[in-house]
């Protein structure tokens, strides 16, 4: 099992969330974060004084997915929430060790 | 001596007890005063106040003849009660018009130092006194009509006053809209509290001793009717400083147009009291705020109230020394928000900048506000108390200068938010700030506050948009030259623009209004149109308002901070005020944004 937590647009969770429906994901979590990439940020003003702006606001996906199916997810997100423009977001996928069924007490694949 | 000055410190022993020791040593004490003054000597003072002109009466029939002896009910004296207190004697023969047919009362001391114009006016009253007289035995059903008359007009005039202090009232409503918009979340709940409780707390102050402080001398309020009962001053050398009768507002005070008068001047000093909650915000402890909240309704706002509004030297100035009318303060530029500028300057400077705000090299952070919308409402709430607050301090419906005191503080409104925009977004930065806009607006409403019913239309204008340009630049020049932190801006809307809006009625004024202010004959004119003196006396005004505030906030900051101390702990601060000091969330449940909330910076 792999965990894939993809960080986009706050306006793009809703093609993002379609696309994984299509693609047959059956779970996700849904968190509001803050955070900047490579372009860093700009300078804005507050009654003269000079600020920063870096720190902007995203939506990080966490999705459970059995080995097989990663790639699959990967391309949906990836199509679902690309605008072309920069601050898109990234995905990362990182191995899991294990899953749990809180209601039956199932684990593993089995779990997801 | 020693041992006494041992005991108020807490004694020897535990350090740890010994602050909380000395703190309830001093409350205890000056409770103990309190409950002396209420229970023993104000109810003496005014009881003593009230037996004065009754004394004077029975001499004049100490020694009556025999013929006249079985006559007793013709020479027994009428009791000299000259209050009003159920409102129904006001108006039927106090005002009519322009003439006071009132009785006269006695005629004055040949002893008196200013003999030759108390008999003058004496017998100008005296004449319209028997005057009426005659009339009302010639032609009772006149008399009658003349007295309706008169009571409707003090009716129309009480209306006005009490309806504009509702609206001056609801101001408290948008300072604390402003006022929280422009602070951060986590402090949303002590805020408001300041905001909500300086409220009752400087009411209580005011009704216990302010306005008799304030009033005391003020004589009576003519547009409602009053009759002269405000008669107790102290002044030395003829120049008047504090008044001396009115405490609780209990003796002769109890009259329906001194209650009137009391109410409105209540809701102006409840203004004054909450400008620095917004200054000295989000550090300041409430036990410290409420200590300040009721020192500012007892002491503070009332002594230079007294010397401008309630007939004291600053408002003399012309009588006494020829300068103009003396200061001349409309609504209160000075009175109210010079005051409260003036104390939200030291309070700010004295308990010292947010952490965070400013790094070590100096240069500013922004610590940005959590909710714009507020701060927007407060103002149009604020724009909306205005109409009373201007307007109203005509204290008569029945004074039709109150239309240009309303188009007065539209206009200098309308100008003062779009300079501010404009030179905020074109001069000084590259976007229109949203809360320098609506401290464009408060700032042209505070400048035209003084001049609003004594200038034209096109002063009003202008005066408005030097109000907006003044506010950003002193906004920049307190927060980056003077290192002074103001969260919301207080300083530069009310302090500066207080002092713009209270010299500018010496520039501006175009003498269509104001015949005999302040006792001096004429209208008010500013040195534009030809009386350099009245200018001179506004500058007066508002240096002894500048010193004697400066004086009151750092004495009062000092004893607050001897007892229980005024800023909280870092911890505290960085935390939030909310759970600390008001035990409970502003915004529970909602998620808080940390990485929002801190200071940004560059």
């Amino acid at each position: 099992m792999k965990k894939v937590e993809a960080i986009v647009k706050p306006h793009k969770l809703d093609d993002v969330k379609t696309a994984l429906t299509q693609v047959g994901v059956q779970g996700l979590t849904v968190s509001e974060v803050r955070g900047f990439g490579r372009q860093k940020g700009h300078k804005e003003q507050y009654r003269g004084a000079e600020y920063t702006v870096d720190l902007v606001p995203k939506v990080k996906i966490e999705i459970v997915v059995a080995d097989g199916a990663v790639a699959a997810v990967v391309e949906a997100i990836t199509r679902a929430a690309r605008t072309g423009e920069i601050g898109d977001g990234k995905i990362f996928v990182s191995a899991l060790e294990g899953v749990t069924r809180i209601r039956t007490g199932e684990k593993g694949e089995a779990a997801v | 001596m020693k041992q006494v000055a041992r005991w108020f410190a807490g004694g020897d022993g535990d350090p740890s007890l010994q602050k909380k020791r000395m703190v309830r040593r001093s409350l205890a004490v000056w409770l103990a005063l309190v409950a002396l003054g209420w229970f023993w000597l104000i109810p003496a003072y005014t009881s003593a106040q009230d037996k004065k002109p009754e004394e004077a009466k029975p001499a004049s029939t100490e020694a009556p003849k025999p013929a006249e002896a079985a006559k007793p009910a013709e020479q027994a004296p009428a009791p000299a009660t000259r209050n009003d207190p159920g409102g129904v004697k006001t108006g039927d023969v106090t005002i009519l018009g322009e003439v006071n047919v009132a009785d006269p009362g006695a005629p004055p001391d040949p002893k008196d130092a200013d003999y030759a114009n108390l008999k003058k006016a004496y017998d100008e009253k005296k004449k319209a006194f028997d005057e009426f007289q005659e009339m009302n035995k010639r032609e009772p059903l006149a008399a009658k009509v003349a007295a309706a008359v008169g009571k409707n007009r003090a009716g129309i005039n009480m209306t006005w006053t009490l309806i504009t202090g509702f609206l001056v009232m609801f101001m408290q409503a948008g300072f604390a809209m402003v006022e929280t918009g422009l602070c951060r979340a986590k402090n949303v709940s002590h805020t408001m509290a300041m905001n909500f409780m300086i409220y009752p707390l400087g009411m209580i102050g005011y009704y216990v001793c302010g306005f008799a402080f304030m009033f005391g001398g003020f004589g009576s309020a003519p547009t409602l009717g009053g009759p002269p009962v405000m008669d107790g001053v102290w002044s030395v050398g003829g120049w008047n400083l504090i008044g001396t009768k009115g405490f609780f507002l209990q003796g002769e005070f109890y009259d329906m147009s001194v209650f009137a008068l009391f109410f409105f001047q209540m809701v102006f000093m409840d203004t004054t009291a909450t400008i620095p909650t917004g200054a000295a915000a989000e550090r300041w402890k409430f036990s410290a705020f409420m200590l300040y909240g009721l020192a500012l309704g007892t002491i503070m706002y009332p002594i230079y109230g007294n010397w401008v509004w309630g007939g004291g030297w600053c408002s003399q100035l012309g009588s006494k020394l020829g300068l103009g009318h003396g200061t001349v303060d409309f609504a209160g530029s000075s009175v109210v928000h010079l005051q409260g500028g003036v104390i939200a300057f030291w309070f700010a400077k004295m308990i010292g900048p947010r952490v965070g705000k400013y790094n070590k090299d100096g240069s500013v952070n922004v610590i940005p506000p959590h909710n714009i919308a507020m701060c927007v409402i407060g103002t149009f709430i604020l724009a909306f108390g205005w109409f009373g607050f201007n307007p109203g301090s005509s204290l008569a419906g029945t004074d039709l200068r109150n239309a240009a005191s309303v188009v007065n503080t539209m206009l200098a409104s309308a100008t003062g938010a779009l300079a501010a925009t404009m030179w905020i977004w074109k001069v000084r930065g590259n976007k229109p700030d949203t809360s320098m806009m609506c401290n464009g607006m408060l700032a042209g409403m505070v400048a035209i506050t003084a001049p609003c019913a004594f200038v034209g239309s096109f002063s009003a204008c202008i005066i408005g948009l030097i109000s907006g340009i003044l506010v950003v630049e002193a906004v920049f020049i307190v927060e980056r030259k003077l290192k002074i932190d103001d969260p919301v801006g207080a300083i530069s809307v009310h302090g500066v623009n207080g002092l713009w809006g209270v010299l500018s009625v010496g520039i501006f004024a175009d003498g269509s209004y104001g015949d005999a202010w302040n006792t001096v004959p004429g209208t008010v004119k500013g040195i534009l149109f030809g009386d350099a003196g009245q200018l001179g006396a506004q500058a007066i005004g508002a240096l002894a308002c500048i010193t004697y505030m400066t004086i009151a906030s750092i004495v009062v900051y000092k004893v607050v901070e001897v007892t229980v101390g005024n800023r909280v702990s870092a911890e505290v601060e960085v935390e939030g005020l909310d759970v600390p000091e008001m035990g409970a969330m502003g915004y529970c449940g909602m998620v808080m944004d940390k990485a929002s909330e801190s200071p940004v910076s560059r």
